[in-house]
């Protein structure tokens, strides 16, 4: 067992000239709840994209419980264990809530069956159903969203679709928790509520959250370590208050 | 007691849809049979109506790839051309071992063609992987036509004359015809209402999430252009068995297109419309063409194009939106608009033709929250930004320090 | 060298209606395929008018084709745009499948009507033909050939040059660029589609002229020519002017390439599409298409 469940590597990436990250190395134990803050266009988003397989990093790795991912593809990836969400939400719109759980569920192993089984209607196939149907319910009970499991996706309000990305993030049973501004738009009411649910879920579901947010209150209340970014580049690394008080962070934000 | 109550709420979620198409098919089948028997059926009704059955059989298989996977394919004729060919080829050599009795030879030669069919969708499912939108369609069209030139060019197909084929007795193969399409109804219904069915609507809704959450998306797109492609296959031998002479003209891009139009008009991702529509378009197109015959026959395509402009635009236009939602039964019992929420059926929204298919690229589209979204929290007064520079020397007040920070910023951004 | 022309003239041909296909592509996000029915109308009203003015006689050969010409430029443009009012307007904001299935219905429409007015025996008729050939050292090639692939290029440089130079060109590429922002900005939307739709039909009579020498006339004239096109341009990148001449081109010389050895000469059509799958899978977006890069 490594000592730090995710450590990325000098990872950086550059879009034609424009060098979107650089030289960034974050450690992450197991267990914390990790925060990644920086003004727009710092780059967190592209981190994230690179940690999920959507770009290929141009320089630098990153591993996950010391196994390296790098060159994996999205789906390798979401089945060693990164699960994450989207800035903009991206949920599957046309499908109801328990079914968007569901498809969370797809490829986890007890719930294995081939097509030809479902085709068929083979008896397997309504033991899984029921098996998967119950274990969204029970994921969906986490977040308070049981009651709305047979309404579409899009129909839901914005901060009940937040939570709705976190749970069909949740139920690929990942190691590692990727939030892309998980509290944006959300009321102070549901931000308070979702500060609960992030902190429940690590400590139920042992995993370790890494999460993008503009909040401050938000991230100095959940956040354990913080990485500062700024142009790219990584500002300053550490624990939570000692970052946000950086002077250097300040200027970054406020342009001073 | 709690037994039934699911029974019941399962009912009202609208799982009894999927069933109703059985139902139907099954009822028209054995009334078919019942007049047949009476010999109440003439000669051209037993054509038409093992046509209507492949064409219910394109229309829904067709619907797998475009209405469920929601990638534009104009080359299902190619796949129905292949199974055309070789199912009766293998038909034709089974007849010639002699001894095979003619249910048996044509159940076999479909299984061949199915599986043929399907290879041929694994190849031309693999530029799906790559290719999107209307860089596919024009891709999956391709793929027809070349089909068609070789099968045009290989002289043990008959050529450019065509392959000719026992044709099966009138009295049977509409039964045959409509076994077959409840089977094809049964797998693709089962397939969809499955967990591999909602992998594939994952992919269509939103594809980034889909492989985010882990979704083999290469295996799955692949897995349902074979799919249709068997059905398809499938059908092709059916066509041979019900026309008798297999002709490359007959699997044109113009052929493909009228199944799309089928799909389209039935509702994407709807297997029930695809079947109606199949149906009353095949009926149609069969029955203009046997009343408008010489000098009148140009007429046939000029009413077929009139209704098919005249239903798209109907149902389609934004400006007939109002019009469309007061006729529609759905809309009778449901006037309060929270009740215009609680759609419980997923297939309630597929009207919406998914997003997949719109022409520029959704993706490219980024609708970045910012910081004018994020809450401000309501007991911080911003009055001068100088009041929001947090000196060093204060490291207590963190959580303030950043609450300003944020405010201030989103002060600016406004 | 006389394949090399030929291949040149017949690739301009594809390049024009191409051209139509991408425009159209370009500003309303749909595939007209009714564009290759337009060219067969076009070649139908050259036809009619050609032999109308033939029996008044009199009249020199050249000014009746001419006006015949004219008047099938006129009644395509018109047509363009009617086609786009009646059948596309209403559907612009809807899917662009319901538009595609207008456009198939449009085209059924069109092959139908010429059906019962011309009924639908092959018709063939001789207009660039009368110009004989020409002999270039030991080829010989036909005039036809040499006008068309002149015609073509000049065309082309106007239309690059109109779309660059011209205010109602610059407004077509905001258009095609961002619907809604362009009209934000004060461009009329409606009639930059109307003109889009009446140029593509308007190349389209350049093309039924040129193709009038190759083929005879009838119903379904449009339909091979028209998808050939629609390959054309979407191996140059569909939405991009100078992709759909380079595609245009290429096909038309590989047509004509592979026609001319006996061997493969059945064959045509299936190496031409089957080099349009190979583009796509070698570029996705086409010769000379724009990327875009996905954001997540």
């Amino acid at each position: 067992m490594a000592e730090y469940l995710l450590e990325t590597q000098d990872l950086g990436i550059s879009f034609g000239g424009l060098k979107a990250v650089q030289h960034a190395n974050i450690k992450i134990r197991k267990g914390q709840i990790y925060g990644m803050v920086g003004p727009n266009g710092a780059g967190k988003t592209t981190i994230f994209n690179m940690l999920t397989g959507v770009y290929l990093p141009t320089t630098g790795t990153f591993f996950l419980d010391g196994e390296e991912l790098k060159g994996k593809t999205q789906e390798q990836i979401n089945h060693k264990g990164i699960a994450r969400t989207f800035q903009n939400i991206r949920l599957f719109s046309n499908m109801s809530v328990i079914r968007n759980v569901m498809v969370g569920l797809h490829n986890q192993p007890q719930y294995k069956c081939g097509f030809l089984t479902s085709m068929f209607r083979l008896p397997k196939h309504f033991k899984v159903e029921k098996a998967m149907r119950q274990h969204a319910r029970d994921i969906l009970k986490v977040f308070g969203l049981d009651e709305e499991r047979n309404n579409l996706a899009c129909n839901l309000p914005y901060g009940q679709q937040r939570k709705l990305e976190i749970a069909r993030a949740l139920a690929t049973n990942p190691k590692l928790l990727l939030l892309d501004e998980p509290a944006a738009g959300m009321n102070p009411q549901e931000t308070a509520d979702l500060v609960r649910i992030v902190k429940k879920i690590r400590d139920e579901f042992d995993l370790t959250v890494l999460l993008i947010e503009h909040d401050m209150k938000f991230v100095s209340t959940i956040c354990e370590e913080l990485t500062v970014l700024n142009f790219g580049t990584v500002l300053i690394q550490g624990d939570t208050a000692t970052c946000l008080n950086d002077p250097e962070v300040i200027k970054a934000y406020i342009g001073g | 007691m709690a037994e039934t109550m699911t029974k019941k709420s399962r009912f009202q979620n609208g799982k009894w849809k999927n069933y109703i198409s059985y139902a139907v098919i099954l009822a028209f089948l054995i009334i078919l049979i019942v007049i047949n028997l009476t010999k109440g059926l003439g000669f051209s009704d037993k054509s038409t109506l093992p046509r209507i059955a492949f064409s219910c059989m394109l229309a829904v298989s067709l619907n797998l790839v475009v209405g469920f996977l929601g990638e534009l394919s104009l080359g299902h004729a190619g796949f129905m051309c292949v199974g055309a060919y070789l199912g009766c080829y293998t038909a034709n050599v089974l007849r010639g071992a002699g001894g095979m009795p003619e249910l048996l030879v044509i159940v076999i030669s479909m299984l061949v063609a199915g599986i043929v069919a399907a290879i041929f969708g694994f190849i031309i499912g693999l530029p799906a992987l790559r290719l999107k939108g209307d860089y596919l369609a024009i891709a999956t069209l391709a793929f027809g036509e070349i089909v068609r030139c070789i099968f045009k060019n290989l002289p043990f197909f008959g050529g450019a004359m065509g392959m000719s084929t026992k044709l099966y007795d009138g009295n049977t193969l509409f039964i045959i015809a409509f076994v077959t399409l409840l089977f094809v109804v049964f797998c693709c219904q089962n397939l969809i209402n499955s967990k591999h069915g909602r992998a594939v609507v994952a992919i269509r809704d939103n594809e980034i999430a889909a492989k985010a959450m882990g979704i083999n998306v290469t295996y799955y797109k692949l897995l349902i252009f074979m799919i249709a492609a068997f059905f398809a296959g499938m059908a092709g031998v059916l066509y041979g068995a019900t026309i008798g002479t297999i002709r490359q003209e007959t699997f044109s891009y113009n052929y493909s297109i009228e199944i799309l139009v089928m799909v389209v008009l039935g509702g994407m991702g709807s297997i029930n419309g695809s079947l109606i529509a199949a149906a009353v378009i095949t009926w149609l197109n069969i029955t203009l063409q046997s009343q408008l015959s010489g000098a009148l026959a140009p007429v046939k395509s000029i009413v077929y194009a009139l209704i098919l402009i005249v239903i798209v635009i109907f149902s389609n236009a934004p400006a007939m939106k109002g019009f469309r939602e007061s006729i529609n039964p759905r809309n009778w019992k449901r006037k309060s608009p929270e009740d215009a929420g609680k759609i419980k059926n997923d297939a309630a929204q597929w009207d919406r033709i998914p997003t997949k298919i719109h022409m520029d690229d959704p993706l490219s589209v980024d609708t970045r929250t910012t910081y004018a979204d994020s809450p401000v929290p309501p007991d911080v007064v911003v009055k001068n930004r100088d009041e929001f520079y947090v000196k060093p020397e204060k490291p207590a007040d963190t959580a303030k320090a950043a609450d300003a920070a944020a405010s201030a910023d989103g002060k600016e951004e406004k | 060298m006389a394949v090399a022309i030929n291949g040149l003239s017949l690739g301009a041909i594809y390049a024009l209606i191409a051209l139509g296909y991408t425009m159209v592509y370009g500003i309303a996000k749909m595939l007209n395929f009714a564009h290759g029915d337009v060219i067969m109308v076009g070649a139908y009203i050259i036809y009619t008018m050609c032999m109308f003015t033939w029996n008044i006689g009199s009249m020199p050969i050249w000014l009746s084709s001419l006006i015949s010409f004219v008047v099938a430029m006129a009644v395509c443009t018109c047509l363009g745009i009617v086609i786009e009012k009646v059948a596309y307007k209403p559907l612009r904001g809807a899917s662009p499948l319901a538009a595609l299935i207008t456009a198939i219905g449009v085209s059924y429409l069109l092959q139908g009507i010429a059906q019962l007015i011309w009924g639908a025996d092959q018709r063939t008729i001789s207009i660039l033909d009368r110009l004989g050939t020409v002999n270039l050292g030991s080829y010989v090639i036909k005039w036809s050939a040499i006008i068309t692939v002149v015609v073509g290029a000049i065309i082309m440089v106007c239309l690059v040059m109109f779309i660059k130079k011209t205010r109602t060109g610059r407004a077509m590429l905001a258009v095609s660029e961002d619907k809604g922002a362009a009209q934000m900005m004060g461009v009329n939307v409606n009639a930059i589609v109307s003109i889009t739709f009446a140029i593509g039909s308007g190349l389209a009579t350049f093309a039924s002229m040129f193709y009038l020498p190759i083929t005879s006339v009838s119903p379904t004239l449009g339909a091979m020519p028209g998808i050939k096109a629609f390959a054309a341009a979407v191996i140059g990148g569909i939405g991009s002017i100078p992709g759909a001449m380079l595609g245009g081109v290429l096909l038309g010389v590989v047509e004509v390439v592979c026609n001319s050895i006996s061997a493969v000469a059945s064959y045509t059509t299936a190496i031409e599409f089957a080099l349009l799958i190979i583009i796509l899978l070698v570029r996705p977006i086409g010769l000379l298409g724009k990327k875009r890069r996905i954001k997540v």
